[in-house]
């Protein structure tokens, strides 16, 4: 049998201890330096729901500072909870959309989603009217270079292209402006005859978002429970909590959740200034992103931001139990469906037929 | 005490003696490592955007990379079973080896993973009590327990093993025994807990087949010896390691067995998609034919398929199992049909078209590459100076590792 | 004698439950229907031209069929041009009000009550506010636009119009085999 002989000193117990104290610390230096205060506070916080009331005021101060830093505006971060007997539903009638993608926008500019890259958190889906509902065949880029269906399609004229012109931006500033209707492109008409414009004939128009699922497959595979559904049916992401390994997006069976791929930028003047902690306050980089029915409104009686602004009136929003709610008369008058049926989700979101 | 630390640092100064050949191999991998680490670094700080995943399909490369090796990492041990079954002595020789591989596979799924999330600083969230993980309906959670469960498994009975060699003592088969044969269903409990994460998917119908999980195992047990058979031939011509070759052939004979499973459950699918012709085909179709956006998945996965028959046919055949050349090319075809399958093949058909029936093409980018390379070169790292500890102790006269 | 009595008031009651609980037979036109709790702006008059009474106060009324020649020529009239013209919704007499099938007259700023006789179902719809459009507060006060803040009511189909940015595809940059590329 061979004797190892000993080479080296003898090591005590408590040299050992501390030398390997001393390695573990100065492995944790790197992961502070560089670190600003906020952004330790913000590395160490708890998940959102087992913050006491004065962490999340602490949380709230933060994160006004932290905006106000970097946008040059004072913002309001609240955490209004649920209402009590308040589960909402939402309705979009589709023999009214005519696929404007107003409601697009508007959700951009309410939300502080980030302009570059892009996030929207609806997408408008262009169905031909005569193969119906079929998905491989949608096309979400309608009116645009990069549409998949046919060359009328593709003939925009040029500010269609990317940029808001200063008409459609006065529109998402105050949408009663569209008002009559029948006057809005009389200028525009005139200038862009050939242009590819909505309804395009034979099309029907689906936008999709978040359906607010009742038995939502995101947050059962949200493996740190960073995603979760609220008491008044809205699913809420905790962004200072998600690590961003993307599976509720595998799990989402209507491509509503969107990942923050790089820093999101919105310019200090687009920012939204009234913010709901789990709804439209800036997203940081890495993190799930989604429709929260506008949550920063809708838990103060408000419309969210796509029913304010359809011009056609489509989207229709309410609390489920009130009896005398717009989305109640539709359940109970019209025939809704919803997407994906088979798959017992159980959105919150239902299509109609209106007419 | 101080004998283990004697073990530790001997174990550390034999990776500093090596030949030529073995400091050529470490710097290869040492460059690789810091080019991985230098992307790896422009990913945190500009974010996955510099991968070409998107929303459309959110999971590529780096997901496709640990899902094989979960299974590389699971077929290392599970040669224990037929170890056990067969009671056959120059099996266990290898086991050990076998046990190492799965250590470097399970060092690289962990380094993977890590590179993948959008926020690595917040991976304590995965931890109980210090986070909240989703237990039990989550099956990321699951994976995080089994997945560490197994290493520190593995880990301990290598450690143990090896230290027991160098003290020149007989290991205690009853700490031993206990802690390999938990390593059995640990091994089917990793490979399996992730065919559910992608099984239990329902938005994505490629995945959510009960065929999954079966398939994953199957093709598990071919591709983690093949890599075994091609190592030991490696290690047996550098390292003067004594293994014998009824050991390798025998392991080819089972491998031609669970490539034939393989075969037969991805028949199973084949025939279950183009038959009902429902449009979930138009999953499977990626895979073999181009769709109408040009997807290119299926110029990988033909050469891939007529690899695993190929290579079936090759193991199946005594004359040609028992003949080395022949043996290890049908380990290379395995290896590359496996990883097809099991990789790109998995991941990319479940989200083209995607959810909305919008068909992004994706294919890795250099920083996916880059840093792919990295932590495969951290695996193989892993791996060498594992070898390097415990080659001279295993070469001992009067000291063969035994189970 | 007690039986008979008891029989006849229950026939008495009986015929007077059948007959007497109906709601009296509405002998006026209920032209009135308020939205309640709600509001509706002002309809979207084009600049100048109300009230009509200004141009039509003493004006000869010719009640022909006719296209117009001297005035209001900008008008395109596509609202089942076959069967109406202007006087079927407009009051002759007065040009300030709009006049029903009963011959009621309303405001224009009510003109939901005209357009509510044909499109009966749209009009319940609308009062439901599930047609058209509702702003304001889901737990509180709403608005009603009108019918003819999107339904120009001589043209009223809705026309085509220029959609808002499409969002742009996902680009990537992929090394070798393809690939979505910039």
């Amino acid at each position: 049998m061979k004797e190892k002989t000993v080479v080296g000193d003898n090591i005590s117990r408590r040299e050992f201890l501390e030398k390997s104290a001393l390695v573990a610390a100065s492995l944790c230096i790197p992961t502070f330096v560089g670190c600003t205060k906020e952004e330790a506070e913000a590395l160490l916080q708890k998940h959102f729901l087992e913050l006491t009331p004065t962490q999340v005021e602490q949380v709230l101060r933060r994160m006004e500072k932290e905006n106000l830093k970097k946008f040059a505006k004072s913002v309001k971060v609240g955490t209004e909870p649920a209402m009590d007997k308040v589960l909402f539903g939402y309705g979009l009638d589709i023999s009214r959309c005519i696929g404007c993608r107003r409601c697009v926008h508007a959700c951009v500019k309410e939300n502080n989603q980030s302009r570059d890259p892009e996030i929207h958190w609806i997408r408008v889906l262009e169905f031909n009217k005569e193969h119906g509902i079929d998905l491989p065949e949608a096309d979400p880029y309608y009116c645009s270079p990069n549409s998949i269906h046919d060359e009328n399609s593709k003939r925009v004229s040029p500010h269609q292209l990317t940029e808001l012109t200063a008409k459609q931006k006065a529109i998402l500033e105050k949408p009663e402006s569209q008002y009559p209707l029948y006057h809005v492109n009389s200028d525009e008409d005139k200038a862009e005859k050939s242009a590819c414009k909505v309804p395009r004939e034979d099309h029907f128009y689906i936008p999709i978002s978040c359906q607010q699922c009742e038995n939502p497959p995101c947050v059962k595979v949200c493996p740190v429970k960073a995603t979760w559904k609220e008491p008044d049916g809205i699913v809420v992401i905790d962004y200072n909590w998600c690590i961003g390994c993307r599976y509720c997006m595998a799990a989402c069976p209507y491509g509503a959740r969107h990942f923050n791929w790089a820093e999101p930028k919105i310019q200090a003047e687009d920012i939204n200034q009234d913010m709901h902690y789990l709804g439209n306050r800036p997203r940081p980089r890495g993190v799930v992103e989604k429709c929260t029915f506008c949550i920063q409104r809708t838990r103060k009686g408000r419309y969210p931001a796509c029913v304010e602004v359809c011009p056609v009136g489509a989207r229709k929003f309410g609390n489920l139990i009130d009896p005398n709610s717009e989305i109640s008369y539709i359940i109970k008058n019209k025939r809704v469906f919803i997407l994906k049926n088979e798959l017992k989700t159980r959105p919150k979101f239902f299509y109609f037929y209106g007419l | 005490m101080q004998h283990f630390f004697d073990f530790l640092k001997t174990s550390v100064k034999s990776w500093f003696r090596g030949n030529a050949y073995y400091w050529i191999w470490m710097c290869f991998l040492g460059i690789l490592i810091t080019s991985g680490a230098v992307a790896y670094w422009e990913q945190l700080t500009k974010g996955l955007i510099v991968t070409n995943m998107r929303d459309q399909v959110s999971w590529g490369f780096y997901i496709g990379q640990f899902t094989f090796l979960v299974g590389v990492a699971a077929a290392a041990v599970m040669l224990v079973i037929p170890a056990y079954i067969y009671n056959w002595k120059p099996i266990k020789e290898v086991v050990l080896l076998g046990e190492m591989l799965a250590i470097s596979a399970i060092v690289m799924c962990f380094l993977f993973v890590t590179v993948d999330i959008g926020r690595p600083d917040r991976v304590l969230h995965l931890l109980p009590f210090v986070g909240s993980p989703n237990f039990p309906y989550s099956l990321l959670a699951w994976d995080v327990l089994v997945l560490n469960l197994y290493f520190v498994l593995n880990v301990v009975i290598v450690v143990y093993l090896l230290y027991c060699a160098y003290r020149g003592k007989h290991y205690n088969k009853k700490i031993l025994a206990p802690l390999v044969l938990a390593s059995i269903p640990a091994a089917l409990a990793i490979h399996t807990v992730t065919a559910f994460l992608y099984n239990g998917v329902s938005a994505r119908p490629f995945w959510n087949a009960s065929i999954l999980a079966p398939r994953f195992i199957a093709s598990a047990f071919c591709s983690g010896p093949a890599v075994l058979l091609i190592l030991f031939q490696v290690l047996r011509k550098t390292n003067k390691l004594k293994i014998q070759d009824a050991a390798l052939t025998k392991v080819a004979e089972l491998m031609a067995y669970t490539m034939f499973l393989n075969l037969f459950l991805l028949g199973a699918e084949v025939f279950k998609e183009f038959y009902s012709n429902t449009e979930h085909l138009i999953h499977t179709k990626v895979l073999f034919s181009s769709l109408f956006a040009k997807t290119g998945v299926h110029y990988f996965m033909w050469p891939a398929i007529v690899a695993d028959f190929v290579a079936f046919l090759i193991f199946l055949v005594p004359k040609t199992r028992n003949n080395l050349a022949m043996m290890n090319i049908g380990c290379l075809l395995i290896f590359f049909g496996v990883y097809t399958e099991k990789g790109m093949g998995l991941v990319i058909p479940g989200f083209t078209p995607d959810t909305l029936g919008e068909i992004y093409l994706y294919a890795p980018s250099l920083a996916e590459y880059r840093i792919s390379s990295g932590v495969f070169s951290v695996g193989f790292l892993v791996f060498t100076l594992l070898v390097k500890t415990a080659i001279p102790l295993l070469n001992q006269p009067g000291t063969e590792a035994e189970h | 004698m007690r039986k008979f009595f008891f029989y006849s008031c229950l026939l008495i009651v009986f015929i007077s439950y059948v007959f007497c609980s109906e709601p009296s037979p509405v002998s006026k036109v209920t032209t009135e229907w308020s939205p309640g709790d709600v509001e509706t702006p002002a309809p979207p008059l084009s600049e100048g031209i109300f009230p009509c009474s200004g141009c039509h106060e003493g004006m000869p009324v010719n009640p022909k069929r006719r296209q117009l020649r001297d005035e209001h020529t900008g008008i395109v009239f596509e609202h089942d041009s076959k069967n109406r013209w202007c006087l079927d919704c407009h009051n002759a007499a007065n040009r300030d009000k709009l006049k029903l099938a009963s011959g009621a007259l309303v405001d224009f700023s009510k003109s939901y009550l005209l357009c509510g006789q044909c499109h009966g179902p749209t009009f319940r719809d609308w009062k439901a506010g599930v047609h058209g459009k509702r702003a304001g507060f889901w737990n509180g006060k709403k608005t009603y636009f009108l019918c003819v803040h999107c339904h120009n009511p001589h043209s009223p189909r809705v026309k085509p119009i220029v959609p808002f940015p499409a969002p742009e595809p996902p680009k990537g940059e992929p090394l070798f085999f393809g690939g979505q590329k910039k």
